[in-house]
């Protein structure tokens, strides 16, 4: 059984603002059923730019329609730019907390309200940035990244609370130990990893990825690559063949030919053209 | 009305006869079953008379009976017997819808050197039998087949399945802990090599098993300590707790027919209703080889949850499919590998039924779950649109 605390109770078994706005001015929503929750959100505004008024439909287990319960009251009467500020630990606060394992469900109110102020001021609805990590439950590296940071999250487990990514097959866990390592790595760089490469063993590495994984890929287009040189994190290459001409050979080594040799050698590499 | 308890699959009311059989062994009658002094050896006869009540059962021999802790000691003992005895076999096959108990030994097991095959099963949850034969090997040291599945009641074909293993000489086990006081178990029809048994499951407590082990099968314990149990289980026997399952046993075996008349009659009636007062539900399984205490029932478009939240403030309880109980993300693996469709399977209730129960407790059901599934469904942003599509995640 959860703990769950009174308020959640409270706003569980009376859910207030529950159902639709036909003229709402934003709506937002996020989860689906297979996913297991989902919430819509609806804003009307008033004429003075304040929220005045906010309802909420949820499929989704107790803490899910305490959450969108507690959202929708915290933000009524708010300006759009106040209610912007609002996090997830504001939603689990106003609850008086939530389980561990549920404060993802936090976190889908706070996504659904940032995609209903988004939807009113007709931006259109931001593409999905960065690569697919937990293909189980679509979960970005980005969205990874800024719920460790902004929950200061440590272990995988964490990350699987707040934002579900990891918490289906299992496959990703070592790439979100990754993005967390990173994050906690570039707090304090003195953890840094315990045996760093020497230069020759990392040049090594470079060497060894562009044969096996970049070259043969960049020759069926026609194109070629040539390491010219290592200095610390900056690998400079030189483009030949159709990837020399290519317009878009800037793209290819930004997002292939450095994503490969971040994968394989190092994530602090950075690659740059020398003409 | 009171509590409303239909969660028996997860655990039973130990019954006053049993507890009452119980007592005297905490207090008064407190001897070691081993100690050479007559204070002691009196709860040793009782032992005896409870092992063979256990026999008596599935039609065993009293020797041929372990006491242990629980099911999962149960189940963890017969498969790491079958495994120490047969040093040179590597393979083990179970099903994808075990217990965890089971389950998640068997995939430690399959990290640890050992080979694992999961026999996958149907729409209606039943095994795969082809699959099952293709997979036996000779490299094959055990298989594990449940007699019937806990979360949705399905009954196995256990005959088929022992008689084809036992016949290959590969030893043969099976966790009857939910069919065991609500079918006939025969270890004399059914050619099962070991066999796991739960007090808890059939009205006496928590804390203690038996494992059947056929005499002639090469054993081995799980946890080494004295002689208790011929040497087959370490530790001082949970003196009471036995003579509680022999009690319970007696019931059992008294009960058996009422479990399955009156209590399958109120099952049937407890998921016909609510099938007919609910619309977008369905029951998860085979609904002919399923337990007759046992239903469980799919309502699509809610979450489990929130359904057991709440019938728990009107006093009902039972369990449910859904990920959120478990803390996992995922619903039931038993109700994934059926391919129960996610739709379904997050809003999936178990209720389990027993002698306990009532013709008033099911109409209390009957008359109180609909209009929770309605709240619900009200607040539930898919239901007014299902006509139309959702998008949905890919999961497998």
């Amino acid at each position: 059984m959860w703990e769950y605390t009174d308020n959640v109770k409270e706003h569980f078994l009376n859910p207030r603002n529950v159902g639709k706005i036909d003229d709402a001015d934003g709506v937002g929503e996020v989860g689906s059923l297979a996913c297991g929750d989902a919430l819509r959100l609806y804003l009307k505004l008033g004429k003075n730019g304040k929220i005045a008024d906010a309802k909420f439909q949820t499929f989704g287990c107790a803490s899910a329609i305490a959450s969108s319960s507690a959202l929708t009251e915290i933000i009524k009467g708010m300006s759009l730019e106040e209610a912007e500020k609002i996090t997830n630990q504001d939603i689990a606060q106003f609850l008086g907390g939530l389980p561990k394992e549920k404060m993802h469900c936090s976190v889908m109110g706070k996504e659904a309200l940032e995609k209903a102020i988004a939807n009113y001021r007709g931006e259109a609805e931001k593409k999905q940035e960065g690569n697919v990590v937990c293909e189980c439950f679509g979960i970005t590296d980005q969205e990874i990244e800024k719920a460790v940071k902004e929950n200061n999250l440590k272990l995988v487990e964490d990350v699987t609370d707040y934002i579900k990514a990891g918490g289906g097959c299992g496959q990703c866990h070592e790439q979100i130990q990754e993005i967390i390592d990173s994050i906690l790595g570039q707090k304090t760089p003195k953890e840094k990893k315990k045996a760093p490469m020497t230069n020759l063993q990392k040049i090594k590495m470079i060497e060894e990825t562009l044969e096996r994984e970049i070259r043969p890929a960049l020759k069926q287009d026609g194109g070629d690559i040539e390491l010219i040189d290592v200095d610390a994190n900056h690998v400079l290459v030189k483009l030949r063949g159709t990837c020399a001409k290519c317009a878009a050979s800037q793209v290819t080594l930004k997002h292939y030919v450095e994503a490969k040799l971040q994968e394989f050698v190092t994530p602090e590499l950075v690659v740059e053209e020398v003409q | 009305m009171g509590v409303i308890y239909m969660d028996n699959n997860a655990t039973t009311r130990v019954d006053p006869a049993v507890a009452e059989k119980m007592l005297p062994y905490f207090t008064e009658m407190y001897g070691n079953p081993s100690s050479m002094h007559s204070f002691g050896g009196q709860a040793g006869v009782k032992i005896e008379e409870a092992r063979a009540r256990v026999a008596g059962l599935i039609g065993a021999q009293p020797e041929e009976i372990i006491f242990t802790s629980c099911g999962t000691e149960s189940n963890n003992t017969a498969i790491w017997a079958a495994l120490k005895s047969n040093p040179d076999k590597r393979h083990i096959i179970t099903t994808r819808v075990e217990h965890p108990a089971v389950k998640n030994l068997v995939e430690y097991l399959g990290k640890n050197g050992y080979r694992s095959t999961f026999i996958p099963v149907d729409k209606s949850g039943q095994l795969d039998m082809d699959f099952f034969y293709k997979n036996l090997t000779e490299d094959t040291a055990i298989v594990s087949v449940m007699w019937a599945n806990n979360e949705t009641g399905v009954i196995f074909p256990i005959e088929e399945i022992a008689h084809l293993v036992h016949e290959r000489g590969i030893v043969f086990h099976s966790d009857a802990v939910q069919a065991a006081g609500k079918l006939s178990v025969n270890v004399n029809r059914v050619l099962v090599d070991m066999l796991s048994l739960s007090g808890h499951k059939l009205h006496a407590p928590k804390g203690v098993g038996a494992l059947y082990v056929r005499k002639g099968t090469k054993f081995s314990p799980f946890l080494v300590g004295g002689h208790q149990e011929k040497g087959r289980r370490g530790g001082t026997e949970n003196v009471a707790s036995i003579i509680g399952l022999g009690k319970a046993i007696e019931l059992a075996q008294q009960r058996h027919d009422d479990v399955n008349k009156r209590i399958r009659a109120l099952r049937d009636r407890l998921e016909k209703k609510l099938l007919e007062k609910i619309p977008n539900s369905m029951i998860n399984g085979d609904l002919e080889m399923r337990l007759p205490n046992t239903t469980s029932i799919a309502f699509e478009y809610v979450e489990g949850e929130a359904i057991l939240l709440m019938m728990n403030e009107m006093g009902i309880c039972a369990s449910s499919g859904s990920a959120c109980t478990s803390g996992s993300l995922e619903p039931s693996h038993v109700l994934r590998a059926m391919g129960v469709p996610f739709t379904a399977a997050h809003g999936s209730i178990r209720f389990s039924l027993s002698v306990y129960n009532t013709e008033e407790e099911v109409d209390f059901v009957i008359e109180k779950l609909p209009p929770i599934i309605e709240r619900l469904r009200q607040m539930s942003p898919f239901w007014l649109d299902r006509e139309g599509s959702s998008n949905i995640c890919s999961i497998q």
